[in-house]
């Protein structure tokens, strides 16, 4: 029966066997390695990993915005599912003009630092409306109603005002605000959100979670949510995906993630959280450092942090991907069934 | 109050940083109150952790106790070897004598670590620049610092870029304790290492302190962090303390609406839990114009006039319980339950 509902399930996105390389001085970094996830159309889903996991690699593969360095793999396969069109978007160049359209427009970003996203030199209403013309098909008189709108509806009080005004004059918050008015003018159905919240204090990342939930129930959007704090995807995501070297250690819904972990990496590192709970005594580390991407540990990447690597197999081969339910998957020798 | 042990107190600590006008005379045309009006004290081998939003004076106080600041007003009382001295008076020698008492860990181990010197010579920086040892002794306590924050000594002829985050952090430490401090601040000292380097981090900070008797500042916005570490625990709100209590009681029991309202917005990891933040009206007042009263009092869901008009005074409300809010005693706000 759930099989039957997965096969019909249209899925916004499709992301297949990710790879990607980067040629470097040092010689090649594999950035991404065997990533594969879906997301369907109105969900969220959280990437969650450490400094040079990928995830963010992942989002600028699915936006082909890598650097000039950056391969995608030839057998790599992102789908995007565009007005009943399938689109492969590893195959289109990346400054194809359908690339262009649906970067900004169809997919949107927000990143972790809204001050480096917005050019300083000029207004948010002029930076917001330029976005609006281009991916809307609308005039200038129409384009300064719908960013009014937007602004008003993110929460910024007197958009009439703040539309005239350049980044430098708003707050972090505000700023952060006036990005996410940006992400959304162009009526996206994915965003990309890199790190949003991690810049602000706590009292206004509560505030911008909940304007990402209240827009994203509006306009029917997907979201990829990009962080490393677990607390965050707790709250904001159906689904996750636990990426480590560039590589996916195991994807499940959010309490499969949370509840019942079951690559050592992910339990691990919910064990290394300080929790308020138990607040005396010792934390307990993952031990060990995250390797260098120029160094990679061959087979199972997480063998030389992992407690219960098995000698002679975790360091020699990568687990295939386990299937433990419909929705839970896991890379790791412990788990095979 | 006699011997209480207590190794440093602030009263009524003010820094005020002058806004100029444009032009060839830059006259001073308001002030930022970076801080206005803080007292605290921590006793030896404790931890006062300070949490606060950006802006709201933490690091301006921590940089106030180095001296590396001008202090407008206030007072800060060191105890060394049973003698009081004021921090804000000393000047010339005796102010760089002092310093090696008092020593900070940065935030980010990637800029704060020259990257032309090799680890050696980082960690002995602070020997060499007060002339301290020397330089038999200054290899010995070098080694020993690093043994000690767990670093390869075999890699102290390495420079900081063969290091991950968590090692150059442990740098970072090694340099701040080689000079032996009683007292060290630590500003967002794990905020920029991943999850899985910070616990151990932490762990090392704890450890260290039980083994060297340190006395730490602990400036972080990770609520969770800083509950960890800390004996004590201190609110700010633009320039201002609102509440200081001892860990337990202040995420159990707070007594003041802005720590109420910080508490409720930490994100839980349980995705059973409803977060359920208590959603604080309009921005972070400017600390050059702050507002009249509680300074609290354009976004407290509390409010009434009477904040408007009145400044709460800073009071003890049960023992090493302080608060600033007039109704502190009749509000019932909700905490977080710890242990």
């Amino acid at each position: 029966m759930n099989d039957l509902i997965d096969i019909n399930k249209e899925y916004l996105l499709n992301v297949k066997k990710l790879g990607v390389s980067f040629e470097t001085d040092e010689g090649i970094v594999r950035g991404v390695n065997d990533v594969s996830f879906q997301l369907a159309k109105g969900k969220t889903l959280g990437i969650v990993g450490e400094s040079g996991s990928g995830k963010s690699v992942t989002s600028q593969a699915i936006m082909r915005l890598l650097p000039k360095n950056g391969h995608i793999d030839p057998a790599s396969e992102i789908t995007f599912h565009q007005n009943g069109d399938l689109l492969n978007i590893t195959k289109l160049k990346a400054d194809q003009e359908e690339m262009r359209l649906i970067r900004g427009g169809k997919i949107s970003m927000i990143f972790q630092e809204p001050m480096a996203s917005f050019s300083p030199v000029y207004t948010i209403g002029n930076q917001i409306m330029e976005t609006v013309q281009l991916h809307r098909h609308v005039n200038k008189k129409e384009a300064k109603e719908i960013t009014l709108d937007m602004l008003d509806r993110v929460g910024i009080s007197n958009p009439k005002i703040r539309i005239d005004q350049y980044p430098i004059e708003l707050s972090g918050g505000m700023r952060q605000r006036a990005m996410i008015a940006m992400a959304h003018s162009t009526e996206p159905s994915l965003l990309i959100a890199d790190e949003p919240t991690t810049a602000l204090d706590v009292t206004i990342q509560a505030q911008i979670l909940e304007l990402m939930r209240e827009l994203q129930t509006d306009l029917h959007m997907a979201i990829i949510f990009i962080t490393h704090d677990l607390g965050v995807i707790a709250q904001i995501a159906d689904e996750v995906v636990v990426m480590y070297l560039g590589e996916l250690m195991e994807r499940g819904t959010t309490r499969e993630i949370i509840k019942e972990p079951q690559h050592p990496y992910t339990k691990n590192l919910l064990k290394a959280i300080p929790k308020l709970e138990t607040l005396h005594g010792r934390l307990t580390p993952v031990g060990g450092d995250i390797p260098s991407p120029l160094e990679r540990p061959s087979g199972c990447p997480f063998h030389t942090r992992c407690i219960d690597s098995i000698h002679g197999k975790c360091e020699v081969k990568n687990p295939e991907e386990n299937r433990l339910s419909e929705t839970h998957f896991v890379k790791c020798f412990l788990l095979k069934k | 109050m006699t011997l209480n042990n207590k190794l440093i107190q602030v009263d009524n600590l003010k820094v005020y940083f002058p806004i100029r006008s444009k032009g060839i005379i830059r006259r001073t045309k308001g002030f930022v109150q970076a801080v206005d009006g803080v007292n605290f004290q921590i006793k030896r081998g404790q931890t006062l952790g300070l949490v606060g939003e950006s802006g709201s004076g933490k690091t301006t106080i921590g940089r106030s106790i180095l001296r590396v600041n001008e202090i407008t007003d206030g007072n800060i009382t060191y105890h060394l070897n049973g003698d009081s001295i004021d921090l804000t008076a000393l000047k010339g020698s005796d102010l760089r004598n002092f310093r090696k008492y008092i020593q900070l860990i940065f935030q980010d181990p990637y800029s704060s670590l020259n990257p032309r010197m090799t680890v050696r010579d980082i960690i002995a920086e602070p020997l060499v620049a007060n002339n301290l040892v020397n330089k038999k002794e200054v290899d010995e306590m070098v080694h020993e610092t690093a043994m000690r924050c767990k670093l390869n000594v075999e890699h102290l002829r390495r420079f900081p870029h063969a290091f991950s985050g968590g090692q150059r952090q442990r740098i970072g430490i090694a340099r701040a304790l080689v000079s032996n401090p009683e007292f060290v601040v630590c500003d967002e000292s794990v905020s920029a290492l991943d999850v899985s380097i910070q616990a151990e981090i932490l762990n090392l900070l704890m450890e260290l302190q039980d083994e060297l008797q340190l006395t730490y500042l602990f400036i972080a916005h990770d609520l969770s962090v800083v509950a960890h570490i800390s004996d004590q625990v201190a609110v700010m709100y633009v320039g201002q303390f609102v509440e200081l209590a001892p860990t337990d009681r202040l995420f159990n029991a707070p007594k003041h609406p802005y720590t109420e309202a910080l508490l409720s917005a930490i994100p839980d990891v349980d995705p059973d839990y409803e977060m359920k933040p208590v959603t604080l009206k309009g921005e972070i007042p400017n600390p050059a114009n702050p507002p009249s009263g509680c300074r609290f009092h354009t976004r407290c869901p509390y409010a009434v006039e009477l904040c408007r008009l009145d400044q709460p005074e800073w009071r003890e409300i049960e023992e090493n319980h302080y608060v600033a809010c007039h109704f502190a005693e009749q509000l019932s706000l909700k905490g977080i339950p710890t242990s």
